[in-house]
């Protein structure tokens, strides 16, 4: 079995073209992810520039509403760019100012990758080009225009389903055209190795904080961590602390779509099968002959036909549960936590709040729930008002 | 020795590629007719992926037309299994990894062995992961085709010793599609592989016009062209044969006699 395995999943499923880019990757994160002056750095830009540690913050009201278990909410929209995104976009940027990379490219979904990779290249002096499928450029025009503010370029990406799965595909292309300089910026836990990990390992400063901080106001474990996935990185990283951790029940939420039972859906966990692609094995939402199924969500950073891979092992050990939440609910639930605590969470959070407000009331009041809130709202605004039937002008 | 070491029996080889099923399986049976008859030394006939992210637009669009007139891996083998009847010379299929490993890679394999083809092109599947498929294939006396590429520098000796039936040589970085020039040292890649393994090289990517053919040829044992056949069956539809016959024979005159 290959490297950067999960069980069966993970690999290095990627043309020769790319493989030596991946081991001179892998190389240089051995070289400096345990070398002081390179985490001094790290350290120092999350929490000077990106503003961490995020807060930990207790949700009283919906607490008390919602009748059960205590919630608090992992602030990462308060994140520098409003998403969990920048922790692992300034962790790999430093890692490719030290590998010589000039430029940088990324994949974009709902743009929240691409806007985090678009401010640290400004930062960092590097050369940016982001790609996008151009159904979400239509659906997170304000995101679009941010990045190109930025001083980043924008492909839409027209190929496929014209979302994240093709702007991944897209990226994988450029960057088998020009490697020499450029480094590609991958979003998520996927993608070949060693991308799952060094994804996971600059995303675990998440569930590191919650232990930290829970551990001063309560002083012991939450009973459960909750996070959306879509390739999954804000919930491995939300997860990765508290694996050992087996009185902590972790859970992703993925996006039904219009339901698990429909064919408008990104529901990995739910309906898809084993496969490889991206880079990598694990499950994809796919027919009968492998060929890769046009998944749909309302929200375009869920809206992926497969996970990450340590999240199908941790799947198929039973370590974390998934469970699929469906546009309505996870519209009702980016409309409850607005009115009930005054946080507009992004649409692909607001799944993992939706599944809260189904598990905190069947909980004790003395049970403790985490949920990560990976990105902030605002970016979905038009989309949801015109869900609800109200033509608004960004 | 496999059947597709005879590609390169006559003169330096020709190695068309087309998408199966684009535009119709039946244009498909057709196309491969005709470029035996032109001359070509072994086919390399695409079962279409969904998201081929090897391919540039070109093939990208053959593969989405294809699935889009319902083309699947049964029926591709069932194009086989006609074609078989009459055309004797080898024929590999490329696809992509998850079409294989999706039907059962055993069942697959063993079905290509049945319907009589020589080898698979997996352009996702690098040295470091092809003994999940290679195990099967050599059960089953089929070759994987190892790729090399501009950037595999000092990996090539190690992925030509474990090579079978011949290198795919990447002639140039990037996807495939057609260039108006090849500046990779492709003479430099092939003595690698040869120091290393006595096989056949076949350079592809990029290469469109029967003079980049002959500069090829020069250098290595055979020549691939997909993207430019794929543009004719784009271009022409289901009356593309005669130009694709007419274009492979004048690739293969370009480099018949290097």
């Amino acid at each position: 079995m290959s490297k950067g395995r999960f069980g069966v999943h993970g690999g290095q499923y990627i043309p020769e073209t790319l493989m030596n880019a991946m081991l001179e990757l892998e190389e240089a994160y051995k070289k400096y992810k345990d070398d002081p002056e390179f985490n001094r750095e790290l350290t120092e830009m999350l929490n000077e520039y990106a503003g961490r540690p995020s807060r930990l913050y207790y949700a009283e009201r919906m607490t008390k509403d919602l009748g059960g278990a205590k919630i608090y909410l992992k602030r990462e929209d308060l994140n520098h760019t409003g998403a969990h995104k920048i922790n692992n976009v300034i962790g790999q940027m430093l890692l490719a100012k030290r590998m010589g990379k000039t430029r940088v490219i990324a994949e974009t979904g709902a743009g929240q990758h691409g806007v985090a990779t678009a401010t640290v290249a400004a930062m960092m002096g590097m050369e940016c080009e982001i790609y996008m499928g151009e159904e979400d450029t239509i659906r997170q025009a304000l995101n679009v225009y941010r990045m190109r503010l930025l001083g980043a370029k924008v492909h839409p990406v027209k190929t496929g389903t014209a979302t994240l799965k093709d702007a991944v595909s897209e990226a994988f292309r450029e960057w088998t055209s020009r490697i020499d300089d450029t480094h590609y910026v991958l979003g998520s836990v996927m993608g070949p190795y060693p991308f799952p990990e060094i994804v996971r390992d600059f995303q675990a400063v998440i569930g590191k904080e919650i232990k930290a901080q829970l551990m001063e106001k309560e002083g012991r474990l939450p009973d459960v961590v909750m996070a959306c996935v879509g390739g999954g990185s804000n919930a491995i990283g939300a997860f990765y602390d508290f694996i050992p951790d087996e009185s902590v029940r972790l859970i992703g939420c993925e996006a039904a779509g219009r339901g698990v039972d429909t064919f408008e859906t990104a529901a990995t966990i739910a309906t898809g099968k084993l496969g490889i692609f991206h880079g990598m094995k694990s499950y994809f939402c796919q027919d009968e002959f492998g060929q890769i199924a046009p998944v749909y969500s309302i929200s375009a950073g869920l809206d992926y036909p497969g996970i990450g891979p340590e999240h199908a092992y941790l799947h198929d050990i039973g370590r974390a549960e998934y469970v699929a939440i469906t546009d309505d609910e996870a519209v009702d639930a980016f409309e409850y936590l607005s009115r009930i605590e005054g946080i507009i969470p992004a649409i692909e959070s607001a799944h993992a709040v939706a599944y809260a407000m189904k598990l905190a009331p069947t909980m004790d009041k003395d049970k403790i729930i985490v949920i990560n809130i990976s990105g902030r709202g605002d970016k979905d605004v038009a989309a949801i008002a015109r869900y609800r039937g109200e033509d608004l002008h960004e | 020795m496999s059947n597709i070491a005879k590609a390169f029996d006559h003169g330096k080889a020709f190695i068309p590629f087309v998408t199966c099923g684009d535009p119709s399986l039946d244009v498909t049976e057709e196309i491969v007719y005709a470029m035996v008859e032109a001359g070509a030394d072994l086919i390399e006939l695409g079962i279409p992926f969904s998201d081929p992210t090897a391919e540039g637009p070109v093939i990208q669009g053959a593969n989405i037309r294809a699935l889009a007139g319902g083309v699947t891996t049964d029926k591709v083998f069932d194009l086989v299994r006609k074609l078989r009847k009459k055309v004797t010379i080898p024929m590999v299929f490329m696809t992509y990894a998850n079409v294989v490993f999706s039907y059962g890679s055993e069942r697959f394999i063993s079905t290509c062995k049945e319907i009589g083809i020589d080898g698979l092109i997996l352009p996702d599947i690098p040295y470091e992961e092809k003994d999940e498929f290679d195990g099967i294939c050599k059960q089953y006396g089929l070759d994987l085709i190892s790729l090399i590429a501009p950037t595999s520098h000092e990996r090539i000796s190690m992925i030509a010793n474990d090579a079978n039936g011949f290198v795919y040589c990447v002639s140039s970085l990037g996807v495939t599609g057609t260039r108006t020039k090849i500046t990779t040292d492709i003479g430099a890649m092939v003595d690698l592989v040869k120091k290393a393994k006595d096989i056949p090289c076949a350079v592809g990517f990029g290469i469109s016009t029967p003079e980049q053919a002959k500069q090829m040829a020069e250098k290595a044992d055979g020549v691939i062209v997909g993207s430019a056949i794929v543009k004719l069956c784009a271009q022409y539809g289901k009356d593309c044969v005669p130009y694709v016959r007419d274009y492979v024979k004048s690739m293969k005159d370009a480099i018949r006699d290097i």
